[in-house]
């Protein structure tokens, strides 16, 4: 059984987003870790980027396979979790706990678009 | 299964002094070494092994003996077409007047060599049914990226410089993609339907005038026949766009279907899979590609033309300015070329058409024999390959992955694993038509008794394999530090 976190947004492609003021922590989900294995790496965008609601802006790779990572909202990247860099198995570690990048959103209207928890829940059967 | 794992290296075998060979004596006192200007004269020997010639014959034949291949055991690897290499290739690849022959050779020298090109060329392109092959490309995606540049000069010939997208199922082998993006091609991925096969409702919005073709297999990657092909075909060449065939399956249409009549317009193949040639370690293959009537002309430089007089034929080589350009050097890998055309001629016409059936049967006659204790997502008949998503009972904790390392520890290769992504738990078995009833009933025996071992004692499976020299690799550190040379290892070690 996967965790799920009460008060974060989710998106289908097993993103989240965490809102904190104007800011967002886009990662990915424990379930999304799960069905990964073991991630040896993960490849982030540089600090001032924009990403795009729907559009990729990295890729995280396990023994398994690789799969984009897709933005569920659209802003300026303010932070990378260079953590990651060092230490990509953090994700499986605590997957909510070890966000990808933190993101100035540019319209939070966007969230209206993505799931609750309990919505999650549902669309993965759990 | 051979046990002991060895692993010297030839320099650990070195004796300072000891030696292989003996040299006559220099009894021309003309020549001295100390004649040779300094400058070309190493101050310190080389650091090479001295050993003995039975040491070496030994060093050898025991690091061959750390090898699994189709030659010692059964290779069910799902999507890799492993089948037995004949040896009667291999006789007729090492010919002298073949091995012998220098690629830069003035063309009236090689006509043995330049007859064989032409002769596989024209069988590739009866079996496809297509027009004309070229042997050029390397291998299988090598053979992609030739296909799709083909694909795009036909579009750009014509003025149509739109078309810049390949449509591509996401079942597909990742080399599609892969190739499409070296190509300068920009991917749109098509879904699949929940029985693996192409969603022609989820195709027709995205064809339009950007569209410069499809790439599909045919089985797809599930081994499942693409039954909507011409329908599939009609709506890309409605839209404009052109198909191409990712010869990787080719394997159990040989005899029954041929890519040219199902609507494809260009495709490679791997002679590694189909035709017989070997799977080296990375090489050399050979990935031929074919295309219909009207696409010759942008066939790869040079290509090899017969030109027919009054009393005899000769080939040649040809170049043309409207052709994509060279996309290797020479004529590709030649001697793979040898393997495919003896296996073609070994078969015959009447026997290779047994190929595809014979495949196709073997992997329905798994599939059948243990869909009981795994789970096979997708029923009826496959073709010559189909995929398990792990077993039945989940609740053990055993994994596809454990189940594969378990094979292992009974002389089994392992069957491809986590691919296609369609399914978690994704085990994919290939048996090709070489394999006896026998030995398919010996896998399917043993992958029941780990199906047993799964829930008798799930933890042995988990830790497995047991009886190899190498046990379970860490594939996480190892993907995270990987240790490729002798001085990382022994600087790991300390």
């Amino acid at each position: 059984m996967s965790k799920i976190i009460d008060g974060l947004y989710y998106s289908e492609s097993h993103e989240y987003v965490k809102v904190e003021g104007d800011f967002g922590f886009i990662g990915i989900t424990d379930y999304a870790q799960h069905e990964l294995g073991n991630v040896v790496y993960v490849d982030m965008p540089e600090v001032d980027d924009e990403v795009t609601a729907g559009e990729d802006f990295g890729a995280v790779e396990s023994v398994k396979a690789a799969s984009d990572l897709m933005s569920p909202v659209s802003g300026t990247v303010v932070e990378v979790n260079e953590a990651l860099e060092d230490e990509p198995g953090l994700i499986n570690k605590d997957a909510f706990e070890n966000w990808i990048i933190k993101v100035q959103l540019s319209d939070k209207s966007e969230l209206d678009n993505l799931m609750d928890a309990a919505a999650y829940k549902a669309m993965i059967g759990e | 299964m051979n046990n002991t794992f060895y692993g010297k290296l030839i320099f650990e075998l070195s004796q300072s002094g000891r030696q292989g060979y003996s040299l006559p004596e220099n009894r021309c006192d003309e020549y001295k070494m100390s004649d040779l200007p300094k400058e070309l004269m190493r101050e310190n020997a080389p650091l090479l092994p001295e050993v003995d010639e039975l040491s070496v014959v030994r060093h050898y034949t025991n690091m061959s003996n750390n090898n699994f291949g189709v030659d010692t055991g059964f290779y069910p690897l799902g999507s890799c077409t492993m089948k037995y290499n004949p040896k009667i290739n291999e006789e007729i690849a090492a010919h002298r007047e073949f091995t012998g022959l220098h690629p830069l050779q003035n063309p009236e020298t090689t006509q043995g060599a330049l007859a064989v090109y032409y002769f596989l060329q024209t069988s590739l392109a009866e079996i496809s049914g297509l027009k004309e092959f070229t042997l050029n490309p390397f291998a299988g995606a090598h053979g992609e990226l030739t296909g799709l540049m083909i694909m795009r000069g036909y579009h750009m010939e014509r003025g149509d410089m739109k078309r810049t997208k390949v449509i591509i199922p996401d079942s597909a082998h990742g080399t599609n993609p892969a190739s499409s993006a070296v190509c300068g091609m920009e991917v749109v991925v098509v879904k699949s339907r929940p029985d693996g096969t192409v969603d022609v409702d989820d195709l027709r919005p995205l064809l339009d005038d950007t569209i410069a073709g499809m790439m599909m297999t045919n089985p797809n990657t599930l081994g499942i026949f693409e039954h909507n092909i011409a329908e599939i075909a009609k709506a890309v060449h409605d839209c404009g766009g052109l198909m191409y065939y990712d010869g990787a399956n080719l394997n159990p249409m040989l005899g029954k279907v041929r890519p040219g009549d199902i609507g494809f317009d260009i495709m490679h193949i791997n002679l590694h899979k189909t035709f017989s040639t070997p799977h080296g370690g990375g090489g050399p293959g050979s990935g031929p590609v074919g295309v219909r009537e009207g696409l010759e002309h942008l066939l790869p430089n040079p290509r090899v033309v017969k030109v027919e007089e009054e009393d005899y034929d000769y080939f040649k080589l040809e170049c043309s300015d409207k052709s994509i350009g060279s996309i290797s050097g020479h004529l590709g890998n030649f001697g793979v070329m040898m393997r495919a055309l003896a296996y073609i001629l070994t078969l015959g016409r009447d026997q290779l058409k047994w190929v595809g059936p014979l495949a196709t049967l073997n992997a329905n006659y798994i599939k059948e024999s243990l869909k009981d204790v795994y789970e096979l997502p997708i029923g009826g008949v496959c073709k010559h390959e189909f995929v398990y998503d792990g077993l039945k009972d989940k609740s053990t904790g055993v994994t596809t992955l454990d189940v594969a390392k378990r094979l292992l520890d009974y002389g089994f290769h392992a069957p491809t694993i986590y691919f296609p992504l369609l399914f978690h738990e994704a085990l994919m078995v290939e048996p090709t038509e070489n394999e006896s009833k026998q030995t398919l009933d010996e896998f399917i025996r043993i992958m029941r008794v780990i199906a047993q071992e799964a829930k008798d004692d799930p933890e042995m499976v988990k830790t497995a394999p047991h009886n190899t020299p190498v046990r379970r690799l860490d594939d996480t550190q190892a993907a995270l530090h990987p240790i490729v040379t002798w001085r990382e290892l022994v600087a790991d070690n300390q």
